[in-house]
């Protein structure tokens, strides 16, 4: 399929030239990293750039790392890059499980972490995990630097905080400094590559504090503070789990659509609440699966 | 538009031409470089029929603009018989008939030479894991996921 919209390409060699281009084009400049949702756009006419800005070229935004406490995983880093990397799967194995499952190999080998809450679709596999880890977006325009904390991100279905003149440069998430252990359950219709039907996420901390997030279970993925008041302070038990399954559902708002009913997506958020919990607190203590290796179906 | 002069490496041999910014790498490759290996397929990066090698790793060539190979390696199908996989794969999917009609297994191959090339005692999963992006209508899937195992056994 051909694309049909023009636009002109550029590839800056640095962030003040790749920064002006945003400056002057504003919402008519489109950032390419991995291209993996952008190409689809243009090819579907949802996105008609007048210029498409490469921004492989910045070296500012390529790899990741851990200094004094802080991840820093610049822009370009792929979910590719996210799964080699031993430090992704030793500090932050919830990540590490969330990028497993992000659609396939062929895809991950392109697809950046920030291509994807840019995307800010409502099932962004990434997203949970970001959210329990407290993750910040920092962006940068030509009027200076903004830390945007995860849970201000995302503002509606495929809507962001990120200004018209402004890119994401990296993703910076602190190392929890309580012992913890985490799980992210993606539903999907079967193994391999679809997108969530729903997903949640359970951070458990060994001082019985919990952290929850869904994705696709709402107009954007987001935190479950209600359902973690319920948890936290509380060793995981069948009543405690019960009545927390009541109360997440008072903070999801799933849609009917091609992928699964609501009333469906509902049930199930009680189902993968219940075993993201459980795992988590298997994991922290040394008895749960492995990550990345316990899969929904 | 502005015209973009390219060169890259396509199967060994650099190549250079003029590119537009909105030309999909896959049809470059097969209208205007005579690559018939990657096929055209769901256009939305779901399938895996358009399956190359950039850099190394397997892409979806309908997901990226042909100006984006600008000095980089692409392999197809059709030039990875160096590679330490590929020609032993081809000839167990022969000897299994692990493809049938044959549309996605230039996708299937180099997803699964990528795979051995990281992990050469793959388990079942992680072969499913591998070629999870390469769909297939034909074999139900079976006889490819035994002949990418079989490639690998006793070696």
């Amino acid at each position: 399929m051909p694309i049909t919209t023009e636009f002109e390409y550029l590839k800056p060699k640095d962030m003040d030239e790749a920064l002006h281009v945003f400056s002057l084009y504003r919402d008519k400049a489109r950032a390419l990293a991995g291209g993996t949702d952008l190409v689809v756009h243009l090819k579907e006419n949802l996105a008609r750039p007048e210029v498409v800005v490469d921004i492989k070229g910045l070296p500012e935004l390529a790899g990741l790392g851990l200094n004094g406490g802080t991840l820093r995983l610049g822009a370009l880093v792929t979910f590719s890059d996210l799964i080699a990397s031993p430090l992704i799967k030793g500090k932050f194995p919830l990540l590490w499980e969330a990028a497993l499952t992000v659609a396939s190999v062929g895809v991950r080998n392109r697809a950046t972490l920030a291509g994807n809450i840019c995307s800010a679709v409502p099932s962004a596999d990434s997203a949970p995990a970001l959210t329990v880890y407290e993750a910040e977006v920092l962006t940068r325009g030509l009027k200076g630097e903004r830390r945007i904390p995860i849970a201000g991100w995302f503002t509606g279905p495929k809507k962001t905080a990120l200004l018209p003149e402004e890119i994401v440069t990296a993703i910076e998430l602190k190392l929890p400094v309580k012992k913890h252990a985490g799980c992210y359950i993606k539903l999907s219709r079967y193994e391999g590559e679809d997108l969530a039907q729903g997903g949640v996420a359970a951070l458990a901390f060994a001082d019985n504090t919990y952290r929850l997030a869904a994705c696709a279970l709402g107009p954007t993925p987001a935190r479950c503070p209600r359902t973690e008041a319920v948890l936290n302070g509380n060793k995981l038990g069948e009543k405690l789990l019960a009545k927390a399954k009541e109360t997440i559902l008072e903070e999801v708002f799933p849609i009917g659509d091609i992928r699964s009913s609501k009333e469906y997506r509902l049930h199930m958020t009680q189902i993968m609440l219940g075993r993201a919990l459980a795992t988590a607190v298997a994991r922290l203590f040394g008895k749960g699966p492995k990550y990345g290796t316990e899969n929904i179906c | 538009m502005k015209t973009h002069n390219i060169r890259f490496k396509l199967n060994g041999e650099q190549v250079s031409l003029g590119v537009e910014p909105s030309d999909v790498l896959l049809d470059v490759l097969r209208g205007r470089l005579g690559i018939k290996s990657p096929k055209s397929g769901c256009d939305r990066g779901d399938c895996g029929a358009c399956t190359v090698l950039l850099n190394g790793r397997t892409i979806r060539s309908c997901l990226a603009l042909a100006v984006e190979a600008d000095g980089a390696e692409i392999t197809t199908l059709e030039g990875a018989n160096g590679r330490q996989w590929t020609q032993k794969l081809q000839k167990t999917f022969h000897a299994k008939n692990a493809f049938q009609c044959g549309f996605c297994a230039p996708g299937v191959i180099l997803s699964a030479t990528e795979l051995l090339e990281k992990n050469s005692r793959p388990t079942a999963h992680d072969i499913k894991e591998a070629i999870a992006g390469n769909l297939c209508r034909c074999t139900g899937y079976e006889p490819i996921v035994e002949a990418i195992a079989e490639t690998v056994k006793g070696k």
